[in-house]
């Protein structure tokens, strides 16, 4: 099936969010919100893939990313008292502001730089929390969406609702991506990925199509971490660790990091692997050492298995992107 | 004056930590330009290890070499069951630059969990025999206690060896010649890929003394060594991640620019420093302090 152009690609989107939106009155609370996740989690993955899998960038601070999206959600609607949806523009935003100013160190920094610079950001921005008292220490700030508005049905659940708001936000977000990697930008950052000593003798300017890509990521990071901030109704140093920009690597790499309809793929394993450990340990009877730390063992165990042997992505051998 | 020596102090003992740590991601950088994250899981295992060295042995001195042995197992283990057939495999894919990164953040994450499932995820107190308050003179008593001159004295021990072997052996020699130019060295008989191995085991050495040397000041969690990953690579960057020196250098002046910050604006601001700080010295002086210009450029 090749669906190539722009609206062919809406009317896809359209499609897949009416089947899920349609599945989404048939199922409990629990699958709803794991539904929810699993869009979310989509959406950051696809960030870690447009950066990584695209401009040959690695960020290990996507998580913190989101942690400056969703405080800014949060912030604005609370002090300003505008309406979420624009909070969540302005949390893709703020992200976007700060993915910007981190892009421009970024593009003159080689691999392993990157990293261990992302990964400081990592630990530094979510400890901000407790430096400034707008930001509200260790118990975060409350985020609190609302209901479903009447218009769309009575006996709208709190977790259907967000599912909605998640699918919806996900496909809009896939649709825009999925276009903008077919113009010339997105051949440009392929370019500049596959060799940018050639990419820069072809006229291409790399240090500029790589800010570019890293605002781009941080945006779609900053518009997931307001979405997260929705779910989990809150924002907080706890919600936005380290553990969560490794889990999103983790995502990207599972499912082929230059695959962006992969990210759907990385984000059911992510909110999976709980749901699978959570049967063992019930199955086997594990003591609280071990449902606790299971799950990431097995994500660790997936993230290294896939990296040794399917470096770029499990689709790696039938799809040669050159 | 007495604070700002107090503080010169204090920031040489935390220095001696991040210099090995430093070393650490040094020594692993240099033989196979891989800056490995999975130090931390690496050191966080030993450590462990240490602590049930000491339940048997009643000895915190003993323990410490018992996890020195075993950071270096671990390390050199690492490197030839995961990171070297990485490097055969992924060469030549799209994604040759960033596979060992990703590979030793899962080996840290997995390191990790590992570490969890067997000891569990509360504090455990590895402690010292020595005493953490401060030394008393007259009627003054200083910040730098009897577990301070320890950890200064454990940290310069082991550099020095390690400097004795880098520089006064052949085995230090074949290191050396290997991480320089690995063909060459290959032409003239070292076998570059056991040497590599070694390099990464003493790079797990210098990991698991710093971590048993740091933990009796704090506790033992699964992630209580994280911020000492993150203080070791700024070190490094400092020093200009080529050179051993260099990482020594670095982690000493980020332990004293860390006791001054703290000294004089505040513990809030701990965590965002080591990013600050960073952020600083890669826009004024990326190649570091004693590193080569062209290591950092395309």
């Amino acid at each position: 099936m090749k669906l190539k152009s722009p609206r062919a690609r809406f009317f896809t989107s359209i499609a897949i969010g009416a089947v899920l939106l349609f599945i989404s009155g048939r199922v409990d609370e629990l699958r709803s919100y794991q539904g929810a996740q699993v869009a979310i989690f989509a959406i950051a993955i696809s960030s870690i893939v447009l950066l990584t899998g695209f401009s040959g960038q690695i960020s290990l601070g996507h998580g913190a990313l989101m942690a400056v999206g969703g405080y800014s959600a949060v912030l604005v609607q609370s002090h300003l008292n505008l309406p979420y949806p624009i909070a969540f523009l302005i949390g893709g935003a703020v992200g976007g502001g700060a993915g910007f100013l981190l892009g421009i160190a970024a593009a003159r920094l080689q691999g392993p730089y990157l990293a261990g610079t992302t990964l400081a950001l990592a630990v530094g921005i979510p400890s901000l929390a407790n430096q400034f008292h707008i930001l509200g220490g260790e118990q975060g700030l409350t985020f609190d969406v609302g209901t479903a508005p009447s218009w769309i049905g009575k006996d709208f659940s709190q977790y259907r609702w967000f599912f909605w708001v998640a699918v919806v936000a996900a496909l809009l977000i896939y649709w825009l991506l999925r276009n903008l990697l077919s113009t010339r930008y997105g051949r440009r950052w392929r370019a500049v990925r596959a060799n940018p000593t050639a990419a820069a003798l072809a006229g291409i300017n790399v240090g500029k199509a790589k800010v570019l890509a890293f605002t781009l990521s941080s945006t779609v990071a900053g518009l997931a971490g307001s979405l997260y901030a929705m779910l989990l109704g809150l924002v907080a140093p706890l919600a936005f660790t380290l553990t969560l920009s490794f889990t999103l690597i983790t995502g990207a790499v599972l499912a082929g990091v230059s695959n962006l309809g992969g990210s759907i793929i990385g984000a059911v394993v992510l909110v999976a692997i709980p749901e699978i450990s959570g049967s063992i340990t019930s199955h086997l009877g594990g003591s609280e050492k071990v449902t606790s730390n299971l799950p990431g063992l097995i994500a660790s165990v997936l993230l290294v298995a896939t990296v040794l042997f399917a470096p770029n992505g499990p689709q790696w051998p039938r799809r040669k992107h050159q | 004056m007495t604070i700002f020596f107090n503080t010169l102090l204090v920031g040489f003992s935390s220095g001696a930590i991040y210099s090995l740590m430093s070393l650490a991601l040094v020594l692993v950088w240099r033989s196979t330009r891989v800056v490995n994250f999975a130090a931390a899981g690496q050191a966080i295992l030993s450590t462990y290890i240490g602590y049930e060295a000491m339940k048997v042995l009643h000895n915190y001195w003993l323990s410490i070499p018992v996890a020195l042995l075993a950071g270096a197992l671990i390390s050199a283990g690492v490197e030839a069951i995961v990171m070297r057939p990485l490097a055969k495999r992924s060469k030549g894919t799209p994604v040759e630059a960033i596979a060992p990164v990703i590979a030793t953040l899962g080996i840290l994450g997995l390191i990790r969990s590992g570490v969890g499932l067997i000891w569990g995820n509360s504090f455990l107190q590895y402690t010292s025999p020595l005493s953490s308050k401060g030394y008393t003179f007259g009627h003054t008593t200083i910040p730098f206690s009897p577990l301070n001159a320890a950890i200064v004295i454990g940290a310069s021990v082991v550099l020095a060896i390690f400097a004795i072997i880098f520089k006064f052996t052949r085995l230090g020699l074949s290191l050396r010649a290997a991480s320089f130019q690995p063909e060459i060295s290959r032409l003239s008989g070292i076998r570059v890929d056991l040497i590599r191995t070694i390099g990464w085991a003493f790079a797990g050495a210098a990991s698991a003394v710093a971590g048993a040397l740091v933990t009796p000041t704090t506790y033992l969690s699964p992630n209580s060594l994280d911020l000492l990953l993150v203080s070791g690579f700024v070190a490094a960057v400092i020093g200009g991640l080529e050179s051993l020196i260099g990482a020594v250098v670095g982690g000493l002046v980020l332990g004293i620019g860390f006791a001054f910050i703290l000294q004089y604006i505040g513990t809030s601001v701990t965590f965002s420093a080591a990013f600050i700080i960073l952020i600083i010295v890669l826009l004024l002086r990326p190649q570091g302090i004693f590193g080569v210009r062209r290591s950092r450029e395309a």
